[in-house]
């Protein structure tokens, strides 16, 4: 069975914000209608996003870490929002494992989110119904587009690569070596929603440099300068008087 | 959480007609067994079941103000399966059914034995739809109460004394009202509602307290260091992603002062409990009907309190990722 999901790497992700805008774009223009904005230029700007990325220190001065951390749906596998919906508005799809909400059946009565301990559900506040991340549904299975942009907005806009997509059941996609090979992790295990997305952890980078690799004992070649300097007459090692 | 006054008129108003529906119907059963006054249908029975359904009918239309799309409010009854939001929109209109079907028995006047299940048990029509309509009642307290004890991760709900709290305290407003309509209608009636409220009121102390002392003794399951899975004893929020509000900032906080949640806390523990027992104990004892009703006035409000503090405590996990704005 697939389940897609996302791989965030908090190790390179820099906090540029550049999923959330991207994440906007693509699901403000879609066919299920815009995510509504108010005030978005005044003193109380609010909106509805999928995306959001928050900024944690971790650590005390001065040995502290800037964590960015970025946060849509989890996808559960046992999401604990789908069965409260009184409508069934609220579902997850059995082909791909995507959580997704039927905007048409949803009456607004916010039951879901109280139900998602993440808080990824917003309700948008002119259509009245709740939103929330849908893995770029109609992008990702969308065979009018070439096959490397069938990934969600915020993956395609990612500049630092910190957002992998993939089949989490599939042992050898790159989310799955992702997450096995470099310590891949669920949010708030303790309350056994599973979430399909995981995060992969901070990782001291280090490289260790040896004096001989920035100044040379020998020099072979005769680069950089510092040459031997044989007499006029004696022999070079390439038969070649040089100087 | 952030109190919602549609879903806190809902609770209180459909908890006083279920349990002023219960109270009619433990009057009806105990004249049946010649324990209590027979009662007038028209003066007593009918008027009382018309206020209980009012009541609900009131909670039910103050729910569709917490919906977005009330419109859609039909859909709500698909999944009871799996939702208890569901099983209680399902169960509200059967139980109102079932309320206005004992009001048109005792409105008509219908009240000799239909029924001969077994030789010499005659049931009549109104005790066999009270019989059920009970049953609709006990199982509209357990939907409401589980609406809220279901969800795990909201601690401060997930406990039996949720369900308890919303029965209990449902049941004694309804009994307070009760013994206020009894005392306009059928004073003979008043001693005996009143010290079931009374009674009932200090039961529903007990279990509310305990789920007071339950909830300050929580120790919270998610910590930021789960939320964000860096297991370091220091983490501070720095920023939450957008400088303004969004729904996440005002669906799950309260908004208000600790000292604001203790003073509604302090209020409703003295409007809910001591007052409308002395104001019962006096209303007996003087024969007033008017203290009676300032009784379950007093109660209800009391209870509007309740129920903002019982959605203001509760603590959501979300609120772990917007603890700073920048």
């Amino acid at each position: 069975m697939t389940q897609l999901a996302l791989v965030i790497d908090l190790n390179v992700c820099v906090g540029c914000q550049a999923c959330v805008t991207s994440c906007k774009e693509w699901n403000t223009s879609g066919i299920a209608g815009y995510l509504s904005d108010d005030r978005p230029y005044d003193a109380d700007p609010t909106g509805t996003f999928f995306n959001r990325v928050q900024t944690f220190e971790v650590g005390e001065y001065p040995n502290t870490q800037t964590v960015h951390f970025p946060k849509s749906c989890l996808h559960c596998e046992d999401p604990p929002c789908v069965p409260v919906c009184p409508t069934g508005a609220s579902y997850k799809r059995v082909e791909d494992g995507i959580v997704l909400v039927d905007y048409d059946k949803c009456i607004g009565c916010k039951y879901c989110s109280w139900a998602c301990p993440y808080g990824v559900r917003e309700v948008d506040e002119h259509q009245k119904v709740m939103k929330k991340c849908t893995l770029c549904v109609d992008r990702i299975h969308d065979r009018s587009l070439p096959r490397a942009e069938r990934r969600p907005a915020c993956v395609m806009a990612c500049p630092t690569n910190a957002r992998l997509f993939g089949d989490v059941h599939d042992p050898d996609s790159e989310v799955s070596v992702a997450i096995r090979e470099r310590g891949g992790y669920q949010l708030m295990p303790e309350w056994g929603t599973h979430p399909a997305n995981h995060y992969l952890p901070r990782r001291r980078t280090q490289i260790t440099i040896q004096p001989e690799e920035l100044v040379r004992a020998d020099n072979p070649l005769k680069v950089d300068g510092k040459l031997p300097k044989p007499a006029l007459k004696e022999p070079a090692l390439d038969d070649v008087t040089s100087w | 959480m952030h109190p919602a006054f549609s879903v806190i008129f809902l609770t209180t108003l459909i908890g006083a007609g279920q349990g002023l529906f219960l109270a009619l119907y433990t009057v009806e059963l105990y004249s049946l067994f010649d324990l209590l006054p027979e009662q007038e249908s028209r003066t007593f029975y009918a008027p009382g079941a018309a206020i209980a359904l009012g009541l609900l009918a009131l909670g039910l239309l103050a729910s569709f103000f917490h919906l977005g799309r009330p419109e859609r409010g039909w859909r709500a009854a698909a999944r009871w399966r799996t939702s208890w939001l569901s099983r209680e929109v399902i169960v509200l209109p059967a139980f109102m059914a079932a309320v206005a079907a004992y009001w048109l028995v005792h409105w008509a006047g219908w009240r000799e034995p239909r029924f001969a299940p077994a030789a010499g048990l005659e049931v009549t029509p109104s005790a066999a739809i009270g019989a059920a309509a009970t049953v609709l009642a006990f199982a509209l307290y357990l939907c409401t109460g589980m609406i809220y004890a279901c969800i795990r991760f909201l601690q401060e709900w997930a406990s039996p004394l949720t369900v308890i709290n919303y029965l209990l305290l449902g049941g004694a407003s309804g009994f307070t009202l009760a013994t206020a309509f009894a005392g306009y209608s059928a004073p003979a009636l008043v001693p005996f509602l009143g010290g079931w409220a009374a009674v009932l009121t200090g039961i529903a102390l007990v279990t509310r307290a305990a789920s007071l002392v339950r909830n300050a003794r929580l120790r919270p399951k998610s910590t930021l260091q789960t939320a964000i899975g860096v297991k370091h004893p220091r983490i501070v929020q720095t920023a939450q992603g957008f400088m303004g509000g969004s729904f996440n900032t005002r669906e799950f906080f309260h908004g208000r002062t600790r000292a604001f949640v203790r003073a509604i806390k302090w209020t409703f523990l003295v409007l809910v409990f001591p007052v409308p027992v002395a104001l019962l104990g006096a209303g007996i004892a003087a024969g007033s009907a008017a203290l009676l009703a300032l009784a379950f006035a007093a109660q209800y409000v009391g209870l509007l309190a309740e129920r903002w503090f019982f959605f203001a405590q509760a603590n959501h996990p979300q609120n772990l990722y917007y603890q700073a704005i920048a």
